[in-house]
């Protein structure tokens, strides 16, 4: 059914179409409404057996998903920023047990200082936690690949991490066609555990593993994901048949074919990328861009299949790997291997800083002139840098470096949740 | 379930982990011998039958005590009870009262009419025991069940021996002693009464017994020298108390003097006071505190209005006027005369001064050792003559029923072995049940049951029984409170605290086994086990 | 026999593990030759370890109470690491384990599946030790509390946090030598601190049922997993497991420790309804703190080189005030179960 409405409400009433049996709530801007949809959906009886639970942290949120999902129930939660790191020991616990627990992120940079605008850096903190990550480039992606997660997450006995751009995806109000109901029944089984804990047929879960198993376990782990990146494509392409339209999938290409520039990028951002493609092109430039839809598992093989031919890629990351750069870019690297491509890191957008189509095509056109470094930063305001160096190059207590650049340029945040 | 790898384990599945190789020390069951039984003179296995009697199991009890004892209703009355002397309990608040819970098995079992059995094969020999008092009538038991034919000599009317000729009727009421002879009779025993053997050695020469138990207890009164005007107002307690029971009821008068200190001292007073003497006198040169008689007997006696004269010895008599010398103890506790003298009225003197064996009737038995008037036995009870056996008061040791017919038990076993040409070896005694090898935490608070006691009234003008019986439930409840020393009484403690699950429970009455394939040797159980009956053993590699 | 039925004094009563004299009907359950074992031979824990066997005397009375419909939520910890070396497991029940802070989270989680997915008859347990419980674990404690969510917590208390090797946890007492609360300087051991006392905060949050117990009282802790069983929403039950090697005392001498821990009124014992406490048990031979303290090596600097008087009085007025504040010492109110 087509809606306008909230990208947080969207995702809410997937979730609850995909009929999960326990809930965990706790809030944390750009997430918040999403639960407190799902809560309302609860609460008046449209969702229905389904606890839903208001915990009282994010650690405990994931807790009482691990709990409920190793007792067979279908369990999701969403989080975002401070919330995924105070987690992280639990997120890291979920997929260690093989809990299909499905999570959203609604993406939102960390502090300090602290900020609730969008970026990656969450999500990224936690690549590694061997959660699938799954991207959405707008809210009707955001929407299906929830009904896509649970099911993927359940076939494999792994958790599911859905990223949305906070802000950006999960409070713009746009158009968005949420399913049916009967359409997702159709489309996602009810969950049938691996492994569970019960009476019936009792079994000893969460053992520990010394060094004579630990790298198996590990390894298999990978090789679970390495099962996603067959699974993935498959399911978006069973969900065109079932749903009738694209989405998901390990990535999308857009004028790729033939381009000797690719821009490689996660989420909502693909769409502004995608309009100053489109200007280029049409100035006869051979651009392309690839959104990634599936960050973990990185899909090296459908990326070199991409992009390989490209002389130059350029990755628009909304996180900093201080002291190197790129996340992305790092990645991608595996999938241009025995390649010269030269591939350019630009990180943009951190902590809501605007991505400009003015800003995206200046980049563009100083990788095609092939005087792009290596390592750049979009807009960074170099005068405001150079004056705090110098300040603490003069005086050892230069006080907090965001305060002393909120003085310097004169603003101060105004809110800050 | 397909479970994943390593993360998720079979269930119970860490039995393959052998710690039981942890172990530097092992835990073993054994039986520590309790500190009643080992001090029981009749050898019972008091604790084994105080387990049976928690349980209620009463006839169980009672045949456990049969095992060692043909007269647990007897027994419970005048035995002195070293065992509860010795009991642990005591040392938590009173000692457990075994006799009391003896004498209500016996009762119980006269009641019933319980009755054992010969079980063994007749063995054909036959065996003579001189004196039917409880050490004949033991050894005659024992005897029997072992198969031997049997055949007592007794001198008297009666049975009994010092048990009916001594010890009054109030302490142990004659029906219940003639119940459990009788239960020794029905076995076979031939007991020939009125039939004193004057001539141990022309007995033996006319009939062919093939061994010999003598056991013809301590008879003549002792008698001190007293210049008497009326020798007819003296008499001697062991006649005083045998004429009650053949009838020959002495006259004694209003005012009865007991000369003596002893248990037959308290026995004689008592009974003149029941035989209508208005005011009897016990006269001892020594005070209450040397006293030899039992501290429940005097205080029995007391409460009865027996009156005491302390430090003073009786020096003569005339015309009923009878001369006592004041005493005075010296530094070794011994009284000496100090030459002050005074006066004392009275019908009669009883004198209470102990008793010897009558030996006459031993002739020059060959072989035969007599030292300080008692027969000397070697450890297997064997006179010097072989084949002849004796025991109780005639032989060296402390003059009671319960030596006595532990001494008949004893004789009884060693004659038997004897007969088959081989010697008694006893099984070796365990290790002592000591206080503080228990667990005392685990004992509830329990306060011992007093015996109900006859009112005075009665007490000093009947012969009736003066100490009551147990009933069921506080001959349970006693029962009871006893620690089971050194013994498993299957608590359960070791099989629950082992926190390695390393103890096996067998199953009601077969007790427990250590699974050392998991016992890693912590001593938790050895260390909870209320009475005493886990230790740890070094491990050897 | 009917002597023996009315005879209500059985030698050892119900101080003894089991007691033949007993009707069946009221035996323990870990007298009973078919428990469950929820903790099975072969673990790895040390030597009369009280925390094992306070486990199983939980879980085999919980497995009792509920027919053996039971799931276990586990903390990290000794309990949990002795358990489950990869690739055995000693547990004989369903059981989960996941973190060190979250075991009431994932209570919490495994409740509401079971309501969910209607499994009514399927009931929660989820357990940890100290550190696991006041420490790190109490948000999560707290939160399931709160919401009353039908989970039974169990604290296995050995007063420090053991498997990391014996440091200081907030419930280690004053005065205790832990690694992290070394025997040395001025004032060696653990400071005399206000104390934490879980059960209390438990009681605060107003949940049907809070209960201590001690592995020296079988019958007591049985009757508390029982009662707790029986009811309804978030339970605690805080069980006193002497550990040999962190207190230092003699690996047989667990339960003696702990009964003696019981006895001087170090640690009270009692249960509470909806924040009220109910029951108490009270002491029965009571001993000074000394008699406790002197057993364990992490209390030698109390004793030598030099007696401290000073702390060693500080501990007993400890004691004393939990006398006086549970009323240990009242024999009128003892507790109404065998
Ligand atoms: C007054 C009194 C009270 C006592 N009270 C107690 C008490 O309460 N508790 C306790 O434990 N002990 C008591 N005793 C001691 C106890 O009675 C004796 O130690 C015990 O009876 C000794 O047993 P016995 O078999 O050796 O001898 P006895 O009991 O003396 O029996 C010997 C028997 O042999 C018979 N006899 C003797 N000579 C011959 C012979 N030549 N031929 C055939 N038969 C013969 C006798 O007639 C007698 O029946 C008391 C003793 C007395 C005197
Ligand atoms: C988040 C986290 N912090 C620390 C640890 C390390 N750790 C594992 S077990 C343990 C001690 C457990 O103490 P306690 O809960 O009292 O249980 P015990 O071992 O004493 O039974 C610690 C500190 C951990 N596993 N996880
Ligand atoms: S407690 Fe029982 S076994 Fe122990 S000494 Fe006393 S009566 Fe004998
Ligand atoms: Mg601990």
């Amino acid at each position: 059914m087509l809606k306008q409405c909230e990208g947080s409400i969207a995702i809410a009433e997937a979730v609850a179409l995909c009929r999960p049996e326990v809930i965990c709530a706790y809030p944390i801007t750009p997430q918040t409404h999403i639960v407190e949809g799902l809560g309302l959906l609860v609460k008046s009886g449209k969702l229905s057996n389904c606890e839903y639970i208001n915990v009282e942290s994010e650690f405990a949120a994931m807790s009482v998903a691990i709990g409920a999902s190793a007792c067979g129930a279908r369990a999701y939660t969403a989080t975002a920023s401070q919330g995924i790191l105070y987690m992280a020991e639990a997120v890291y616990n979920a997929s260690g047990l093989g809990l299909p627990i499905v999570m959203t992120v609604g993406n939102r940079s960390i502090g300090a200082p602290i900020n609730i605008w969008n970026d990656h850096t969450d999500s990224m903190a936690l690549r590694d936690a061997g959660w699938i990550q799954l991207f959405a480039e707008n809210n009707q992606e955001a929407t299906d690949l929830h009904i896509q997660a649970f099911k993927l997450a359940e076939e494999l006995s792994v958790p599911v991490m859905v990223c949305v751009d906070g802000f950006i995806l999960t409070h713009a109000y746009e158009r968005v066609d949420v399913p049916e109901q009967s359409k997702v029944d159709a489309f996602l089984p009810p969950y049938e555990p691996r492994q569970v804990v019960d009476p019936d047929e009792p079994v000893t879960i969460g053992a520990m593993v010394g060094p004579e198993a630990f790298m198996e376990v590990r390894y298999l782990a990978h090789h679970k994901q390495m099962q996603a990146l067959e699974r993935i494509p498959q399911l978006a392409e069973e969900f065109r048949r079932v749903f009738g339209r694209a989405s998901g999938g390990l990535l999308h290409t857009y004028h790729t074919e033939d381009a000797e520039t690719v821009i490689v990028a996660l989420g909502s951002v693909n769409g502004t990328i995608k309009d100053v493609i489109d200007q280029m092109r049409a100035e006869g430039v051979k651009i392309g861009s690839v959104s990634l839809c599936s960050f973990r598992p990185f899909p090296t093989a459908a990326l070199h299949a991409a992009i390989g031919h490209a002389k130059r890629v350029v990755t628009i990351e909304k996180s900093l790997s201080v002291g190197i750069g790129g996340n992305v870019s790092h990645n991608l690297r595996m999938a241009l291997q025995g390649r010269d491509t030269k591939v350019s890191t630009v990180i943009a957008g951190l902590g809501g800083r605007a991505i400009t189509q003015t800003s995206l095509r200046k980049v563009f056109t100083r990788a095609i002139q092939d005087t792009l470094e290596p390592l750049s930063f979009m807009d960074l305001n170099t005068a405001v840098i150079n004056r705090q160096l110098e300040r603490e190059r003069v005086t050892r207590r230069t006080g907090p470096a965001a305060e002393a650049i909120l003085r310097d340029i004169g603003t101060m945040a105004a809110r800050v949740s | 379930m397909n479970k994943p790898f390593a993360i998720t384990l079979d269930v119970g599945s860490s039995l393959a982990n052998k710690t039981g190789s942890w172990r530097t020390e092992r835990p073993v069951y054994v039986d520590r011998l309790p500190p009643c039984n080992h001090a029981c003179p009749a050898g019972e296995n008091i604790q084994q039958w105080l387990f049976h009697a928690e349980e209620g199991n009463y006839e169980a009890a009672w045949r456990q005590i049969m095992k060692d004892n043909p007269m647990p209703a007897v027994m419970g009355r005048v035995c002195y009870h070293t065992c509860e002397g010795a009991c642990n309990r005591a040392k938590l608040d009173k000692p457990v009262g075994i006799h009391a819970i003896e004498r209500f098995l016996g009762d119980l079992a006269i009641a019933e009419k319980w009755n054992v059995n010969v079980e063994a094969k007749a063995s054909g020999k036959s065996v003579l025991v001189v004196g039917a008092g409880p050490s004949g009538l033991a050894a005659a038991y024992h005897l029997a069940l072992l198969g031997h034919a049997v055949t007592i000599r007794e001198a008297g009317p009666f049975a009994g021996g010092m048990m009916r000729f001594g010890i009054p009727k109030y302490r142990l009421p004659r029906e219940v002693l003639d119940a459990e002879i009788q239960r020794i009779v029905d076995l076979g025993v031939k007991i020939e009464l009125n039939t004193r053997v004057d001539d141990l050695d022309a007995v033996l020469a006319t009939h062919r017994f093939d061994a010999v138990f003598l056991a013809v207890g301590a008879h003549l009164a002792k008698r001190a020298y007293i210049p008497a005007g009326d020798a007819s107002k003296i008499l001697d307690a062991v006649s005083l108390l045998r004429g009650m029971e053949t009838g020959e009821q002495p006259l004694l008068g209003r005012r009865v003097l007991v000369y003596g200190g002893g248990n037959t001292a308290m026995d004689a007073a008592r009974s003149a006071k029941r035989l209508g003497a208005t005011e009897t006198i016990v006269v001892y040169r020594r005070t209450r505190e040397k006293m030899p008689a039992h501290d429940f007997e005097v205080q029995e006696a007391m409460e009865e209005g027996i009156m005491f004269k302390w430090l003073s010895t009786i020096k003569s008599e005339s015309g009923g006027t009878f001369t006592v010398e004041k005493m005075k103890l010296d530094d070794k506790g011994k009284p000496q005369p100090t030459g002050e003298y005074e006066e004392m009225q009275a019908d009669s003197l009883v004198l209470a001064l102990g008793q010897d064996v009558d030996l006459s009737f031993l002739g020059k038995l060959k072989g035969l050792s007599i030292n300080d008037g008692v027969v000397q036995v070697d450890s297997n009870m064997m006179t010097g003559c072989k084949g002849v056996f004796a025991g109780g008061d005639m032989v060296p040791a402390e003059r009671t029923v319960t030596v006595a017919v532990g001494h008949g038990k004893k004789a009884a076993r060693c004659i038997d072995a004897y007969l088959k040409n081989s010697v008694y070896a006893p099984p070796p005694k365990h290790e002592l049940a000591v206080f503080d090898a228990l667990n005392s935490w685990y004992y509830s608070d329990a306060p011992a049951t007093v015996q109900p006691m006859l009112d005075l009234a009665r007490r000093e003008s009947t012969f009736e029984e003066v100490v009551g019986g147990l009933d069921q439930s506080n001959a349970l409840f006693e029962a009871r409170r006893c620690l089971s020393c050194g013994n498993c009484f299957e608590c359960d403690n070791c099989f629950g605290v082992c926190p390695d699950n390393a103890v096996i429970k067998l199953g009601q009455g077969k007790r427990y086994a250590f699974n050392y394939d998991y016992c890693k040797g912590c001593s938790l159980c050895a260390n909870e086990c209320p009475c005493g009956a886990i230790k740890m053993v070094p491990e050897t590699i | 026999m009917t002597g023996a039925s009315r005879v209500k004094f059985y030698q050892t009563g119900t101080f003894t593990v089991g007691n033949r004299l007993l009707d069946v009907s009221v035996r323990s359950v870990q007298s009973d030759a078919d428990r469950n074992n929820s903790l099975n031979s072969g673990h790895r824990a040390c030597q009369g370890c009280g925390e094992a066997l306070g486990a199983r005397y939980a879980l085999d009375a919980a497995m009792r109470a509920v027919n053996g419909r039971l799931v276990v939520a586990n903390a990290t910890g000794c309990l949990e690491v002795f358990s489950t070396p990869y690739p055995e497991s000693s547990w004989r029940v369903a059981w989960l384990h996941s973190l060190f802070a979250n075991a009431a989270a994932v209570g919490t989680g495994m409740a509401a599946a079971m309501k969910v997915k209607g499994r009514k008859d399927v009931r929660v347990i989820a357990q940890g030790g100290d550190g696991g419980t006041v420490d790190i674990g109490f948000a999560c404690l707290s939160g399931m509390f709160e919401r009353d969510d039908d989970v039974l917590y169990i604290c296995y208390d050995n007063e420090a946090y053991m498997n990391t090797g014996i440091q200081r946890s907030s419930a280690t007492p004053a005065a205790a030598r832990t690694m992290t609360t070394p025997a040395a300087g001025q004032e060696p051991g653990n400071v005399f601190g206000q104390g934490k006392n879980v059960p209390l905060i438990a009681m605060a949050h107003g949940i049907p049922y809070v209960a201590t117990a001690s592995v020296a009282d079988l019958r007591d802790l049985e009757y508390k997993v029982g009662r707790a069983m029986a009811i309804h929403g978030a339970r605690y039950l805080h069980v006193h497991v002497p550990c040999p090697l962190g207190w230092g005392c003699d690996t047989g001498d667990t339960l003696k420790v702990a009964r003696l821990a019981a006895e001087s009124g170090l640690f009270p014992i009692f249960e509470a309804e909806a924040g009220e406490v109910t029951g108490r048990r009270t002491i029965r031979r009571r001993v000074p703190v000394e008699d406790y303290l002197k057993m364990q090596s992490r209390f030698a600097h109390l004793f030598s080189p030099k007696r401290d008087e000073r702390r060693i009085a500080m501990i007993q007025a400890i004691a004393d005030r939990n006398i006086r504040r549970f009323g240990l010492l009242d024999k009128s109110e003892q507790g109404a179960h065998p």
